[in-house]
């Protein structure tokens, strides 16, 4: 049996917007099965997943702050990808807004009035924006291979965060923690509704931010520069649009939501810098930005989702005493159906029963 | 053994996983395919190295089985990119975070148990002679496979009918097609071997540098193999030299980490000033010396355009869609 | 081994009622085909005839969905290249199915079945070159060879398998008329060692001149066998096209007054960007208003450097290199040229000319939006599309382009349509100078009629046209003025009152400009 591919003549509409479901069910029925390997009941397992943490409003505003940063970083990310470009560094980004945006409280904690927190916010898509700018200017000027270089300097970042929050920055009262000191309570991110859960301002941003994505990705001029340099960069130059400028662009873009995303992370949940906020959002985002098909408002959707993982592996783990591990194992699954499931909108798919290998081999 | 007996051969284990890692994807890039997932393959062949190995009680079976999980493994690559014809770098990606992910799930019951280590083969008096004995007749097997290995796939390359066939699939699919030959066939051989290598390399770090079980305990190691790729410009015999380059670094820093400014004291004045100003270097900028290192050679090798595009294989990461 | 062709015995391929069938198109549609033994056999027709695909049944690269193939009369199931290679059948593809980082020895190994060493292939190909007159070095990449060296690998190496039936693509598209001269020898001399060849063109002249017999396709059907010598090109032409075929009506340029010029190029130099490109050395033209000035010469000898460096795809060092109506433009990006008031049209469609996955309307935005950013654009860059989208079905309108749907995406369209909408979107803006890139590659012959007359009546109407083009017939049918590139340099125009095939010939294989008797704008 062989498995031919035929291009279609336009891009499916209905495949376009239901290869996200058509993923997601096959996951669960992929992570159903490897549960029933486990020797647990994979319905209680996809329950656990997928239904207990959506059950109570506290729940609700965990589930926010999970996806608040998964949600920044991937509405970046998916305007860098829609114009070719790969930065899969965005962890990286993510750890420089979160030093840079600490500066005001750590390095000046005396400092203390309303505008700090604005500063901070500044500051760290500052931070992620500059830390993005490197790979962006290696490709430009040096045509360095960005997959690469952005990849290298997330493990830089994170070991430069490990040395300051270890040395120079940590918390002398600390017990010898690492750690800065708790941020001070002009430099905390207010919560949304205090009085339901922890949920806080970061979550508003990544709307906003997934809106405005939107917004100019679909309306204006400069998405469609965006797409036609990422579709075609010689159709591109032909327009007069700027490949380079677009490489800064993309990575301005994307590392500096991914700034915005540490900055929130530190002051929201967290409350100061420590040496484990890199959890990997930076990649897990990359999975949100395909499960949203590079769309804007479809990536808020699948950072909810992937969101789910993350409180369904703890569910899971409490419930059923299945590895929390399994969250990663399901996500890395659902990025793969994305990706299979995306061939249908391009293609149609038969198959021929017939094996005829079409050379001598 | 002498302390620059002792760096040479750790130089020489430090770089064996990189040179196997990166041979392998060497193959894979001739034949077309960008496969961003050594990370995730490296990563599944070092758990299935240390679990078998683990299981059965034997590192050999470890061995094979690390090959194994890694060509199996890569065979999902394979599929999505060359039948389904997704996009090659998502793709890769997503093997590198599944990769991640089910290591980490099989390997959470691995955790602490001791590991099993993969013996050094000993050539009795030669590997006496002295500095260089241990380092050529005294290592571990995989090291003298990785140097086998690149031997071969040099020779495989670009003396043989079939490394012919490989580097014009390579180099254009459209006219191999053409030709009548099977550009699915090759290429799903060439991630298949690119996959064993990632995985045997895999098992390197499972069984020989580190014996035990650590998540994420490639740090990398896969992402730096594909550096050195684009680093050697896609000729064998470059990537060795750029894998040594690699654990040279990786090593250097590391003894500076561990040696005591005690140790020193014998060196004269100057040297022993600036080897103190060196150990007063954070620690943590020293374990980020080889991610600096990469990015900085890729920026050198990269940075004549024209040099690239020739050496490049043409239809490098580009979909291919048989019609028939 | 040289057979006498034998006429009424068993032919040596026949074909019946072959099928091929992609999605609801029928490519092929119940093709019948005979060929004989030492016959030259012509298959004619447009381009999307179903010729391509025909060939690449018989050579196994396509399975056919339906018919059968009779080689020596015997019925074969032909599955691969390689299977078609060992029967006897040899292949000169169109767009060559070489490898351009391997040497021409290394190219030729490969489509040999069995494992031989290189240096017994080269110096076999050597030999056997030479015997053909077709000299070839085996060793150079083929990267760095010409169109016409390129051609030649591939026929010896098709000759090295020893094949009874040759097929070739289009073979003399890219060759200058002098070399394609030396290639009908080349295939006489096949034919007279019992060789039979299928030989595929649109180009009628040819055929009528060698071919001893001729199937015509037209929509995958055939049409029509025929012997090509009893008939005329207009009537090959009739069949081919379906209609009566109009060239495109070129009047006379206004006489007395010459125009102004429009477009000044001085001493343009490029240093070639990539490792098989060619430097541009010392390129000068005027074209004035009114006038078509085409650019002749084989691929790749410059005319897509010469493109990119005119349209300010890439810009130049100095501002007076290239002028366009009395203003510096060296300096400036595509988009201020554009401002200018010139209109360009580059060689590819898809990818260059077009997003292949953009709609009509969306690409409409490619060219112009800057230049009509006031009727295209509101605040914030916000793109309008109900105003596009008037403005797209009007070109659609005007350029008869063809098309399923109110307005599909780019690669959905035919060669011939996507490419009316592509000169119609630059002539939608009445551009004062218009660039084109080989107008009318890979269209059929309505549509080209319909380009060609569009760019005459242009420049009649006061605009000043360049044409570049690899088609001579194209030039002489629409030029007031022809010149030439080789090799990076482009000779002086000539006035088409003075322009034959075999001037313009000599200057494609490249012959000394000065050899060339001239007078055009002194």
């Amino acid at each position: 049996m062989r498995i031919e591919l035929t291009k279609r003549p336009q891009h499916s509409v209905l495949f376009s917007a239901l290869s996200p479901f058509i993923a997601l069910a096959l996951t669960m029925i992929a992570g159903g099965l490897l549960f029933a390997a486990l020797g647990k009941n994979p319905f209680d397992a996809l329950y656990y997943y997928f239904i207990d943490p959506l059950r109570e409003t506290w729940s609700l505003h965990e589930l926010a702050i999970k996806a608040a940063p998964l949600i920044l970083i991937a509405v970046g990310l998916a305007v860098c990808f829609s114009s070719n470009n790969w930065n899969i560094g965005a962890e990286g980004q993510f750890v420089a807004g979160a030093v840079v945006g600490s500066i005001p409280p750590v390095l000046f904690p005396d400092f203390q009035m309303f505008l700090v927190l604005p500063l901070m916010l500044i500051l760290g898509v500052a931070g992620g924006a500059a830390y993005g700018a490197i790979p962006a200017f290696l490709k430009v000027r040096f045509n360095t291979n960005e997959i690469l270089t952005s990849l290298m300097l997330v493990y830089v970042a994170q070991l430069f965060n490990d040395w300051l929050v270890r040395g120079p920055w940590r918390n002398p009262e600390g017990f010898s923690f690492p750690g800065t000191v708790r941020f001070h309570e002009y430099a905390i991110l207010p919560q949304i509704w205090p009085d339901s859960g922890r949920a806080h301002w970061g979550f508003i941003f990544a709307l906003v931010a997934a809106v405005a994505a939107w917004f100019m990705m679909s309306k204006t001029l400069k998405g469609f520069e965006v797409k036609v340099l990422g579709q075609s960069p010689r159709a591109g130059r032909f327009a007069g649009f700027s490949s380079s400028r677009m490489v800064f662009f993309a990575f301005l873009v994307s590392g500096g939501l991914a700034g915005l995303a540490g900055i929130s992370e530190v002051a929201g949940p967290i409350e100061h810098l420590n040496e484990k906020i890199s959890i990997g959002y930076g990649f897990t985002a990359i999975i949100v930005a395909f499960l949203g098909r590079l769309n804007p408002l479809g990536i808020v959707a699948a950072g909810l989702v992937l969101a789910l993982t993350y409180l369904g592996g703890e569910a899971a783990q409490i419930s059923l005493g299945v590895s929390d591990k399994a969250a990663r194992v399901f996500q890395g699954m659902l990025l793969f159906f994305v990706l299979a499931t995306d061939t249908l909108i391009h293609y149609r798919i038969k198959l021929a029963m017939r094996s005829h290998a079409s050379g001598g081999a | 053994m002498g302390t620059l007996e002792a760096i040479l051969l750790t130089i020489a284990t430090a770089a064996t996983p990189l040179l196997i890692a990166a041979i392998g994807e060497l193959v894979v890039e001739r034949s077309g395919v960008l496969n961003l997932g050594v990370e995730g393959l490296m990563v599944m062949g070092a758990v299935a190295g240390f679990g078998m190995a683990y299981l059965s009680g034997s590192a050999w079976v470890g061995v094979i089985c690390a090959i194994i999980a890694g060509a199996l493994f890569s065979l999902l690559f394979a599929f999505l990119v060359l039948t389904l014809v997704t996009n090659q770098v998502a793709t890769g990606l997503a093997l590198t975070l599944l990769g991640l992910g089910v290591s980490g799930m099989i390997g959470e019951a691995f955790i602490g148990l001791p590991g099993i280590r993969l013996e050094a083969i000993s050539i009795p008096i030669l590997s006496d002679i002295p500095l260089v004995g241990k380092l050529l007749f005294g290592q571990d097997p995989i090291f003298y496979i990785s140097i086998v290995l690149t031997i071969v796939v040099m020779w495989f390359l670009f003396r043989t009918r079939a490394g012919l066939t490989l580097r014009a699939v390579g180099d254009s699919h459209g006219s191999a097609h053409a030709l009548g030959i099977s550009v699915m066939t090759v290429r799903y051989l060439a991630i298949m071997f690119g996959g064993a290598c990632a995985g045997l390399a895999g098992a390197f770090l499972s069984l020989v540098y580190t014996p035990q079980w650590v998540e994420n305990m490639t740090a990398g190691r896969g992402w730096i193999a594909l550096a050195l790729v684009v680093f050697a410009s896609w000729r064998p015999l470059r990537v060795l030299a750029g894998a040594y380059l690699f654990g040279a670094i990786t090593i250097v820093q590391l003894h500076i980490q561990a040696i005591s400014l005690a140790e020193l004291e014998f060196l004269p004045g100057v040297i022993f000033w600036l080897a103190s100003l060196v150990k007063s270097i954070p620690s943590q900028f020293l374990s980020a010396l080889p991610y600096l290192a990469t990015v900085i050679v890729l920026v050198l090798i990269s940075r004549n355009r024209r040099l690239t595009m020739m050496n490049t294989p043409a239809s490098l990461g580009k979909p291919f869609v048989p019609s028939r | 081994m040289s057979k006498v062709p034998e006429h009424g015995a068993t032919p040596l391929l026949e074909v019946r009622g072959l099928t091929k069938i992609f999605g609801e198109l029928r490519a092929c549609d119940a093709v019948d085909l005979v060929i004989a033994k030492g016959e030259i056999h012509s298959l004619l027709g447009e381009n999307g005839a179903g010729k391509s695909t025909l060939v690449k049944m018989l050579f196994g690269s396509l399975e056919p969905n339906a018919g059968e193939i009779l080689w020596n009369g015997n019925i074969e199931n032909i599955r691969s290249p390689g299977q078609a290679r060992s029967l006897g059948i040899g292949m000169v593809f169109q767009h060559f199915s070489l490898f351009e980082a391997l040497t021409a020895a290394e190219n030729i190994a490969l489509s040999l079945d069995k494992e031989t060493q290189i240096d017994k292939i080269a110096e076999k190909a050597k030999a056997l070159s030479e015997s053909y007159g077709l000299p070839l070095d085996p060793y150079s990449l083929v990267g760095d060879l010409s169109v016409g060296e390129r051609q030649r690998i591939e026929i010896i190496r098709c000759l090295l398998q020893e094949p009874d039936l040759i097929i070739l693509d289009e073979p003399t598209s890219v060759l200058t008329p002098q070399e394609a001269d030396k290639l009908f020898e080349t295939l006489e001399r096949l034919r007279s060692e019992g060789k039979s060849i299928l030989y595929i063109s649109h180009r009628l002249e040819e055929v009528k001149r060698m071919c001893d017999a001729a199937t015509v396709l037209r929509h995958g059907k055939v049409v029509n066998h025929c012997d090509p010598q009893q008939e005329t090109a207009a009537s090959l032409a009739n069949m081919m096209v379906g209609e009566e075929v109009t060239s495109a009506a070129r009047t006379p340029p206004a006489e007395g007054q010459e125009g102004e010029v429009l477009i000044e190029v001085k001493n343009l130099n490029r240093e070639p960007a990539t490792p098989f490109s060619i430097p541009l050395r010392d390129v000068s033209l005027d074209v004035r208003a009114g006038e078509v000035v085409g650019i002749a010469g084989v691929a790749g000898n410059g005319q897509g450097e010469l493109f990119e460096a005119i349209s300010g795809e890439v810009t130049q060092d100095s501002p007076s290199v290239v002028r366009f109506r009395n203003q510096d433009a060296g300096k400036l990006s595509i988009t201020d040229r554009r401002l200018q008031g010139v209109g360009f049209v580059p060689e590819e469609r898809l990818g260059h000319g077009a997003v292949p996955e953009m709609k009509l309307s969306d690409n409409l935005l490619l060219s112009r939006h800057t230049t009509d950013s006031n009727a295209f654009l509101g605040g914030l860059g916000v793109i309008r599309h109900d105003t596009i989208s008037q403005t797209a079905k009007r070109i659609n309108q005007e350029m008869d382009v063809r098309k399923s749907g109110e307005d599909p995406e780019a690669a959905a369209l035919s060669g011939g349509n996507l490419q009316k909408y592509i000169i119609g979107r630059e002539l939608d803006r009445q551009p004062a100078v218009m660039i084109v890139n080989q107008p009318t590659w890979g269209v059929d012959a309505g549509a080209a009629a319909r380009i060609r007359q569009s760019l005459i009546d242009l420049a009649r109407s006061g605009s000043a046209v360049l044409v570049i083009s690899q088609d001579l017939d194209e030039l002489f049918e629409i030029c007031d003025a022809i010149a030439v590139m080789h090799n990076g340099e482009l000779s002086k125009p000539l006035p088409i009152a003075d322009a034959t095939f075999e001037k313009i010939g000599l200057l494609m294989g490249g012959a000394e400009p000065g050899h060339v008797e001239h007078d055009h704008g002194a």
